[in-house]
């Protein structure tokens, strides 16, 4: 798969969740937790599952937990992807 | 909150409706389907979400304006059904109209109850129509909290901060008046404040087809005439989505807030359940009226004005016809049926109309059953058509069936709100 950014992860947020009055997604969002941003745990296992769909990996649901921020999930799909070629 | 203590006020303690929000085909607030319902104008159009070009039934009570991107939080459009976004919007519009603040009362004493009919339908079948095509990682996870009947009113309890005891009724075209009913319950019992009523969006392919099995609804292809209740050969209803949310008080709690006797007083209600006609037992609607005035403790001759069910099907219409003319007198009493303007809402229905009544109460005008209706002379009742009607109004009965039995009557009294 091609490189996941923070800004495909931004247009997902925006489609699959919603975004809170109040948070601008454009901003520097990056190392927010999710839970500030107005994403609860449902939330994040929405924005899982987009990406699972759109990018045909495989994301354990335990995987949420490792991804507090946008930042750090974007890391963790990165890393996955990138083992997928691997194996 | 500790347990109720029930003295003798508080077991007869009755509840204020403060405020009032609707969401229907007859318009998008209470202003503009008050104005509907005066002028005559029917939100009865044919259905555009889908094509409905091959169904049976062409035509139904829809709000096509409806704007979910404003009215409802940018989080929780794609996180529920249309039917919570129909609730979300009328419960917002009822605490204004109330004045209330949430943030202000304590969250243990308020309470949501709604009624629904079908849930989160329309989502569902989306959700449904993902995973076969597109196999189980494509359903939405939200699937999990937006089909269940209680959806609406916990994110109505979610977005207003109201933790009290809330819950869901599911009373099909009835469960708008017992969610009113359980709504004043709670008022009973140590709650301060409710929001209640019903809502319902079923007019997605899936939702209408399970509303045809009943066999109730009319397959007329004209939009004029195919719900005609009371007439001389009705064909059934139409359906419709929308619904209406009512803020509910304790007395006490309204003039604290200087609300006073707002739009009016919930004063009786009752429930019961028909069995089936193969049974030989006799419809309960006659006694469920009667139990809904002693509730209230008022006369036959007190009611000025019934709100009807209006069910548009001969031997049902005989029956609510016969049930209003044993218990009110033949012909005693105005009857109305303004759903012939918005078809039959399910859970919103009932609720729709204690909104309606409450504002024929404001107005002290009676607003008229829309249609062609002759009136078949197997029915007893004084039916206002064509044009409102005004006349002193003190006390209005709102009754209710829905589906299989279920069958409600609610007494409601005239506030002192003037607009």
């Amino acid at each position: 798969m091609s490189r996941f950014d923070l800004d495909e992860l931004r247009q997902i947020m925006r489609a699959s969740a919603g975004v809170d009055e109040g948070v601008d997604l454009a901003g520097d969002i990056g190392d927010l937790e999710f839970g500030d941003l107005g994403y609860d745990s449902l939330a994040v296992l929405e924005l899982v599952s987009q990406v699972q769909r759109t990018h045909g990996i495989v994301i354990p649901d335990e995987a949420v937990e490792e991804m507090p921020t946008p930042n750090r999930a974007v890391e963790y799909i990165n890393r996955l992807a990138m083992e997928g070629k691997a194996s | 909150m500790g347990s109720p203590t029930l003295t003798p006020a508080t077991a007869r303690r009755t509840g204020v409706v403060t405020g009032l929000g609707v969401v229907a085909p007859t318009g998008t607030s209470t202003a503009d389907h008050w104005d509907a319902v005066l002028a005559g104008r029917s939100g009865i159009r044919e259905i555009t979400r889908f094509d409905a070009s091959v169904y049976p039934v062409r035509h139904a009570g829809t709000i096509p304006e409806f704007e979910s991107r404003t009215r409802v939080p940018d989080r929780l459009v794609p996180q529920t059904d249309r039917w919570t976004h129909f609730g979300l919007a009328a419960a917002e519009e009822a605490l204004a109209d109330a004045d209330v603040d949430p943030a202000g009362l304590p969250e243990y004493e308020m309470a949501v109850v709604t009624a629904s009919s079908s849930g989160g339908v329309e989502f569902g079948q989306r959700e449904m129509e993902s995973l076969y095509q597109h196999g189980p990682s494509w359903v939405s996870v939200y699937q999990s909290i937006a089909w269940f009947y209680a959806a609406t009113t916990g994110q109505i309890s979610i977005r207003h901060g109201m933790r009290g005891t809330c819950g869901v009724l599911c009373g099909e075209q009835a469960g708008g008046l017992d969610a009113i009913g359980q709504g004043r319950r709670l008022l009973r019992q140590g709650t301060r404040l409710v929001v209640t009523g019903g809502t319902d969006a079923s007019l997605g392919p899936y939702g209408l087809v399970s509303q045809l099995r009943s066999g109730c609804v009319s397959t007329v292809d004209d939009p004029e005439t195919a719900y005609l209740p009371f007439d001389r050969l009705p064909h059934g209803h139409l359906p419709g989505e929308g619904g209406a949310m009512v803020v509910v008080e304790t007395e006490e709690s309204a003039s604290a807030r200087g609300a006073g006797r707002g739009y009016g007083t919930v004063l009786g209600y009752a429930a019961g359940f028909d069995q089936s006609t193969t049974t030989g037992r006799p419809p309960v609607l006659a006694r469920v009226i009667r139990q809904a005035l002693d509730d209230a403790r008022l006369d036959p001759s007190d009611v000025d004005v019934v709100f009807a069910d209006a069910a548009g099907e001969h031997r049902r219409d005989r029956v609510e016809s016969a049930a209003l003319a044993e218990v009110l007198g033949p012909g005693a009493v105005p009857v109305t049926a303004p759903k012939t303007l918005t078809g039959r809402l399910l859970a919103g229905g009932a609720a729709l109309d204690v909104a309606t009544a409450l504002l024929s109460l404001r107005d002290q005008v009676i607003p008229p059953t829309h249609g062609p209706i002759r009136l078949s002379p197997d029915h007893e009742i004084d039916l206002v058509q064509d044009e409102p009607r005004e006349v002193p109004l003190r006390h209005a009965l709102v009754v209710a069936r829905g589906y299989a039995g279920f069958t409600g009557a609610l007494v409601l009294g005239r506030g002192d709100r003037t607009r």
